[in-house]
């Protein structure tokens, strides 16, 4: 209807560091619920959320896997709260060249956190038994312009890494192994 | 395609520096399950009875159990099994935290180290890529220490490592080995390790761990899931607090410690203090424990929280368990600050937090008697506290009294002589046990004491309540959502059960229905240990969220072969009887199943010799407590019958041991 603004629905995982005993059992959830077949599969390093973990400096962050990055950044952040001394890009969510993290352990695509995308709250909310990770959902006016798609900006950052021809060709060679 | 298992081992011989990755047998998973049976089954096939345990030919087995690294939660012991120098029997210790799933994760289910490496070399394990590597600049680093050192050097923040501190690499008969947040401390495995050159196994794995039902399983894990948040709502009415929660004893979170302080025994296990907590006491250890607690922290896949991150002024941050928490400061008669202090040097050493304690205060003990003098002691400091200090590096060391020290209670005091062996009071078959002297007789419990084969009370317990309740009606509760019971005659034994009169301890629960009672207790801790679940969630506390009825479910929607109740009791039968065959293959009998002889004030030589006697004719066992041949047959083991009559401990015709043989067979064990 004339007038009406869009709305959308914001997903938030609101992470309460405090609370986690680092016991990963996010970790198995989220690499259960994405394999093929669902839960056939067990693997916390094809998880899309990952436990920072450092028991003996009491560092214990679950960060989820974001945007995958072309190249890594020219600087490094590096983080000290609470006394603590973090890791560098211990904060960081992108599957980025620097390093292994969000990446499948075999091929090394790239991974990204989808939300369990169809469940009623992500996996990883509700395995965390000691509420160290919850889940909202509220509705935002969404803006006047649709912003570039995520399917876009994911081929841009593609054809950027592996050149557009190549990229052309593994999308045909796609096509038709999906038609076979 | 092999489900929830990963269907390898890994054969490690450090004689000869060779690794080899070996595929299992799919039915000896559906006979052994995995974890403790499928490791007892490989100890009686490889290490024969003359085998020393300090030898190339001794075997140390990491073992994940059977469901360990699928989602099922709490499930992630690392069970590891060899002989025991203390016991001389077969040790199967386990370990929580983040080993046992790295492990499958890997691709193994077992790692099998054989042989001795000339010198101090560490285990790598990165997925296919297996590489021993020199170890001899971690030579006397400390176990957590070590571990830190190792994954620095690797650049493998997510590996885990299970490593030993001074005490194992000196072959201290109750050394442990360490894995940050757990450790398998019990029989001394530690040692056997040092004694092979291991000083670390370090793993990491990034491969999948397959269910062969997937929707069953998880809706499994999730009914689990639900319970527990029910449990953790509703704990159980009219036990002491510690029994009321699931968990491992929540140690870490009471500051109560009223019924520790004063029903264990403090020192040698001698004195009990009846009125020793008070509101002063009360809160100086809460100010204590507040201030070194850093944060609550859990095992692997599992919300319980059952250790902690404790950080003492002035020394390095290291990770609790359970009851370490006061074994030290009750031993040294002190408090919990020096308690919580000499437990971090502990557990960089490497050493039991049961049997430690109980030994040096056990030196303290023989000093005083004037059987050892203050001679033995060259340069021992006068404070109390800065004793037990001394002798944990004495012994760790292996230097002076430390060296005869460091072999546990009873062979000190073999050597110590002059009377000494009095003061070694507290062992079942050689090895130290929790600091407990109680009053009347408790037939259940004696049932566990002499035949518990773990040789450790609180890993045989745990399902049926410890004693009755007061009332009927509170009985009458207790039981209405009591569904983990086998048979609902539990239900019944329970129900009868009084505080006094007639149906009182210790003629009942009357002889029959104990050996039922002990037969489901220890039951279930064999399921587990094959499982590797943590017993914390499952045969210790009560009304646990695992149990005989969901059991055979998980199995078959995890590893996908057919599993019942009937044949999950038998399985576990199966290899609970052959650890026995193990042991009485080195010599035990009947006469090392005893409790601690002061452990009951109150005893019925009558009665209990009917509880034995009836107990080993329920297990399959002769009247020297050897399986018998009739029973190892049923139960697939007939290979043990041959080997036993071979050895002449059965006989051909009957079941009864040839004279001779049982007196040769019956030296020191
Ligand atoms: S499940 Fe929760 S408590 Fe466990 S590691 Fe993940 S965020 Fe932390
Ligand atoms: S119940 Fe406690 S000891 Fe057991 S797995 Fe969970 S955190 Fe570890």
């Amino acid at each position: 209807m004339a007038g009406d603004k869009k709305k959308k629905i914001v997903k938030t995982i609101k992470v309460n560091a405090d609370k986690c005993n680092g016991c990963r059992a996010c970790e198995l959830a989220c690499s259960s619920f994405h394999a093929e077949p669902r839960y056939s599969s067990n693997n916390p390093a094809r998880s899309r959320i990952r436990v920072v973990r450092d028991p003996l400096r009491d560092i214990y962050v679950p960060i989820y896997a974001g945007e995958y990055t072309p190249s890594e950044c020219l600087g490094r952040d590096k983080y000290v709260l609470d006394g603590k001394e973090y890791d560098e890009c211990a904060f960081c969510r992108a599957a980025c060249p620097s390093r292994d993290l969000f990446k499948e352990p075999d091929s090394k695509l790239p991974l990204k956190c989808d939300m369990c995308e169809g469940e009623e709250v992500p996996l990883c909310v509700k395995w965390c038994l000691v509420d160290a990770l919850e889940y909202e959902q509220r509705e935002e006016d969404a803006e006047e312009e649709e912003p570039a798609g995520e399917m876009e900006l994911g081929l841009e950052a593609l054809a950027r890494k592996h050149g557009l021809r190549s990229l052309v060709d593994a999308v045909a060679r796609m096509a038709s192994s999906d038609k076979a | 395609m092999r489900y929830a298992e990963t269907g390898f081992y890994l054969e490690v011989d450090l004689s000869r520096g060779n690794v080899e990755r070996v595929a299992t047998d799919p039915k000896e998973t559906e006979l052994y399950l995995g974890g403790l049976g499928t490791n007892a089954k490989i100890l009686w096939d490889r290490v024969p009875p003359e085998a020393e345990p300090f030898s190339p030919e001794n075997l140390l087995i990491f073992s994940a159990g059977l469901l360990c690294g699928t989602p099922a939660t709490g499930c992630n012991r690392t069970i590891v099994s060899t002989i025991s120098p203390q016991t001389r029997l077969m040790a199967f210790s386990m370990m929580g935290g983040f080993f046992a799933p790295e492990l499958k994760y890997a691709g193994y289910d077992k790692v099998i180290i054989r042989g001795q490496s000339p010198k101090l070399v560490y285990l790598w394990i990165n997925n296919d890529k297996v590489e021993i590597r020199d170890a001899t600049h971690l030579a006397g680093k400390g176990a957590v220490e070590t571990a830190e050192l190792i994954k620095k050097e690797l650049k493998e923040p997510n590996a885990q490592v299970a490593a030993i501190g001074l005490a194992g690499e000196n072959r201290v008969f109750f050394a442990s080995i360490e894995q940050g947040r757990s450790s398998a401390s019990r029989g001394g495995i530690g040692a056997v390790m040092g004694d092979k050159g291991l000083k670390a196994i370090v793993v990491r794995g990034t491969k999948d761990v397959s269910l062969a039902r997937p929707a069953e399983f998880m809706n499994l894990c999730e009914d689990v899931a639900q319970y527990i948040k029910f449990r953790n709502q509703n704990p159980i009415p009219n036990v002491m607090p510690i029994l009321a929660g699931l968990g491992s004893p929540q140690e870490m979170k009471v500051h109560d410690e009223k019924w520790h302080t004063e029903n264990f025994m403090w020192g040698n296990s001698r004195l009990r203090r009846k009125d020793f907590w008070n509101e002063d006491i009360a809160r100086e250890w809460t100010e204590t424990l507040d201030s070194m607690r850093r944060r609550l922290i859990s095992c692997y896949n599992c919300p319980m929280t059952c250790g902690a991150t404790i950080a003492p002024p002035g020394r390095p941050t290291y990770m609790m368990k359970c009851f370490s928490k006061l074994t030290y400061t009750m031993a040294a008669m002190s408090d919990l600050e020096f308690g919580l202090g000499i437990a971090q040097s502990a557990t960089e050493y490497g050493v039991d937090g049961f049997s430690a304690p109980q030994v040096m205060a056990f030196a303290l003990e023989l000093l005083e008697e004037g059987i050892l003098t203050a001679e033995d002691f060259p340069g021992m400091p006068e404070d109390n506290e800065g004793r037990f200090y001394w002798l944990l590096d004495r012994i760790v060391r292996r230097e002076g009294i430390g060296d005869i020290l460091a072999n546990g209670t009873y062979w000190a005091a073999k050597q110590i002589g002059k009377g000494a062996e009095k003061f070694a009071h507290n062992n079942i078959k050689k090895h130290e046990q929790l600091p407990l002297k109680l009053s009347m007789l408790n037939p259940i419990y004696f049932l566990m004491y002499c035949t518990g084969e773990k040789i450790n009370i609180t890993q045989i317990e745990g399902q049926f309540p410890q004693a009755p309740f007061f009332t009927l009606e509170e009985r009458q509760e207790f039981v209405k959502d009591w569904f983990q019971v086998p048979d609902d005659k539990f239900k019944q034994y329970f129900l009868e059960w009084e505080p006094r009169g007639e149906k009182s301890m210790p003629f009942f629960p009357t002889v029959q229905m104990c050996c039922d009672i002990v037969d489901w207790q220890e039951r279930m801790h064999y399921i587990d240990d094959a499982l590797g679940m943590c017993a914390g969630l499952s045969s210790f506390p009560l009304k646990p969220p695992y149990h005989i009825h969901n059991y055979p479910k998980f199995i078959s929607a995890g590893a996908g072969f057919d599993m019942d109740e009937e044949k999950l009791t038998q399985a576990a039968k199966r290899y609970r009887t052959l650890v026995r065959a193990i042991n009485i293959s080195r010599g035990m009998r009947r006469k090392d199943d005893k409790p601690p002889e002061n452990h009951w004030k109150k005893r019925f030589p009558e009665l209990e010799k009917e509880l034995l006697d009836t107990y080993y004719k329920f297990k399959g066992w002769n009247q020297d407590g050897i399986p018998t041949k009739e029973s190892l047959i049923e139960l697939g083991l007939g290979f043990v019958a041959d080997e036993f009559i071979k050895r002449g401990i059965l006989r051909e015709d009957d079941d009864t041991p040839s004279q001779e043989m049982a007196a040769a067979a019956g030296g020191e064990v």
